[in-house]
């Protein structure tokens, strides 16, 4: 590419992390998990781990991250990701391990293991995007969903006496002594992405330090499960945000 | 590396398979505790620390097998141990271990079903071990001792053969050999270890490498699936075991593994001593199973006694691998009982009873 002669030295503002592969995604026009996939590239190689990170990819949208992130990778069965990420941990002190995870994944069948990966304070790292809905099998309840959201397995919208209540799984793990840090970041603006960034950074850090579980919950939206626009679906994040709040919620053992 | 300890030592069996994991050169050990399996777990709760290496009790078999799954694929040598509930969870793990090819040893020290059923002795998992645990179209190597001396020396097999085919194998005893304990001359052996470029470590200065399973494009997982085939196929023409016992002269067979084969010699002896000529076949991997050799050695025999702690499992393999040729008759107790030698011996002469002699049998029957 020629740069045009404005007058001043051409700069390069903003790039391509070279963790992320230069190809196009199987994602949903609108959806998030790119956003999340840019960020985790970026943190990873600002703390120059990715030439020793190995990931474990989980059952859903997200399973082909492999695709579009430049580090060594394993396919985890539905929910295990945690502990599938122990088992690198502990025979590979060295690695960087992290687990990207949806919400059916962590926060339904992975329950149990995200919960004793916290409590063991396993030297991982979860990035757990939650976007209300299993997206990849075409939008039905999640524990997560909204109360009152129509799903395709709540045609009627979430009803509380019938489907629970929205589960605040990263507010339970926060509780837990073994996790280092735990927060909630959200694909909806440029300040949100750029605050979830600084959170994974951290979450990143509570294994690069030998302080434990790290984790950072990322609500980002599914305009095709949600039955929106791109723009809709991103504007609705403000109300995720209601039922989720955004922030810090355990920062354990920093020092300084 | 083989190392023999010149003292005969009592070594329980759960444990002597532990220790013999460790000497293999096990680098990480995941489990959960279940009766009767749960002294292995001890054992290695007390002696991978010792040695520097990992030991996790998981929050499952779920999760412990999912541990393994992630250890094995950065070629580490990782074994899990459990009994027959535990075992029912972890086939969802060996279904994804054998599609993305990840080499671990599952032992599973089987008690009576079905559901939570008993903490008794039993061989019920047969169908489960040999023909399907998890989901989808694959084969898992399954190897079965009859003496603690011999499953020790089977833990260091298994590993060999999980690492050469990059598959996990499973280590089938019964209750009795996990509790009982017996005499024995410990051998260990530490089996050289393969280096795969499929391992994770890193995308250090080379690209990067995915271990998974998934591939929804169906020629490619159909080009998978036949290249696992073909593996399988390989192992069915390496890795055949069996042994026999008094088989020279023997007009009826008893086929049984584990425990059974205990009894069964106990059987045959007092069998001889009454007249009846009778011989042990003894399949040590079930899978693959030794159908030739089994059809070779029943080629001359009267009728076949199979005895399992079973309701009928092993016995399907059986007429499978003689194909109608040789009557089969079944003995077996369910429920975490055992199968006594006069009961066996009682089960042979009314095979003896109702079968022709070889003389007599139609041309073909008879050498």
């Amino acid at each position: 590419m020629t740069v045009p002669d404005v007058g001043v030295p051409a700069r390069v503002i903003a790039s391509r992390p070279a963790l992320l592969e230069d190809r196009s995604t199987h994602y949903c026009p609108g959806c998030g998990h790119g956003v999340v996939h840019r960020l985790v590239a970026e943190v990873l190689e600002e703390l120059g781990v990715g030439s020793r990170t190995i990931a474990v990819a989980a059952v859903g949208c997200a399973v082909f991250a492999y695709e579009y992130l430049h580090v060594d990778f394993l396919e985890a069965q539905h929910g295990r990701a945690p502990a599938v990420a122990t088992g690198v941990r502990r025979v590979r002190p060295d690695a960087f391990v992290l687990t990207y995870q949806g919400d059916g994944d962590l926060a339904a069948i992975g329950t149990a293991e995200i919960v004793h990966a916290a409590a063991r304070g396993e030297r991982i790292t979860t990035v757990f995007v939650n976007n209300g809905t299993y997206g990849m099998t075409g939008g039905q309840l999640a524990p997560t969903s909204l109360l009152g959201q129509r799903t395709s397995s709540t045609p009627l919208g979430r009803d509380a006496r019938l489907n629970g209540y929205p589960l605040p799984i990263t507010e339970m793990l926060a509780l837990i002594p073994g996790t280092a840090y735990a927060a909630r970041g959200s694909v909806a603006t440029p300040a949100t992405i750029g605050k979830t960034k600084a959170m994974l950074r951290r979450a990143c850090e509570a294994q690069i330090e030998d302080r434990g579980f790290g984790i950072v919950e990322v609500l980002s939206n599914c305009p095709v499960g949600w039955g929106m626009t791109p723009v809709e679906s991103i504007g609705h994040l403000a109300e995720v945000a209601e039922t989720y709040p955004l922030g810090v919620l355990v920062d354990r053992g920093r020092e300084g | 590396m083989t190392v023999a300890s010149p003292e005969r030592v009592l070594l329980k069996g759960n444990e002597a398979i532990a220790e013999a994991a460790v000497q293999a050169g096990c680098d990480a050990y995941f489990g959960y505790p279940i009766t009767p399996q749960a002294e292995l777990l001890e054992w290695m709760a007390r002696r991978m620390p010792e040695e520097g290496r990992p030991f996790v009790q998981a929050e499952s078999e779920i999760g412990a097998i999912s541990m393994a799954l992630g250890a094995g694929a950065t070629g580490a040598r990782v074994m899990v141990s459990t009994s027959s509930p535990g075992f029912s969870l972890m086939a969802e793990g060996m279904s994804y271990m054998a599609g993305s090819e990840v080499p671990a040893v599952v032992v599973n020290i089987m008690r009576g079903g079905p559901g939570l059923g008993s903490i008794g002795p039993a061989q019920a998992d047969y169908f489960q071990a040999v023909k399907g645990h998890g989901h989808g179209d694959y084969r898992v190597p399954v190897l079965a001792p009859a003496s603690i001396a011999e499953a020790m020396a089977l833990v260091a097999d298994a590993f060999e053969i999980a690492e050469r085919y990059r598959t996990p194998v499973i280590l089938l005893a019964d209750g009795v050999l996990g509790q009982a304990m017996e005499p024995v001359v410990p051998v260990y052996r530490n089996p050289p270890r393969q280096v795969g470029d499929w391992m994770l470590g890193g995308a250090d200065g080379r690209p990067p490498r995915v271990v998974r399973s998934l591939d929804l494009h169906p020629e490619a997982l159909e080009a998978h699936n036949d290249r696992l085939q073909a593996k399988y196929r390989t192992i069915e023409s390496r890795e055949v075991r069996w042994a026999g016992e008094r088989l020279d002269d023997a007009e009826v067979l008893i086929v049984a593994y584990g425990i059974a084969a205990r009894v069964a010699r106990s059987a045959i002896n007092r069998a001889r001593e009454a007249g009846l000529r009778v011989g042990l076949f003894r399949p040590i991997s079930l899978w693959p199973f030794p159908s030739a050799a089994l059809a070779e050695a029943a080629a001359h025999a009267r009728a076949i006694l199979v005895v399992e702690l079973s309701a009928g499992q092993l016995v399907e393999d059986v007429r499978l691998a003689v194909e109608g040729r040789v009557p089969v008759f079944h003995h077996g107790r369910t429920g975490g009982m055992v199968p006594v030698p006069t009961d066996v011996v009682e089960a042979l002469r009314r095979a003896w009873a109702i079968t022709p002699d070889r003389a007599a049998r139609p041309a073909g029957g008879a050498r």
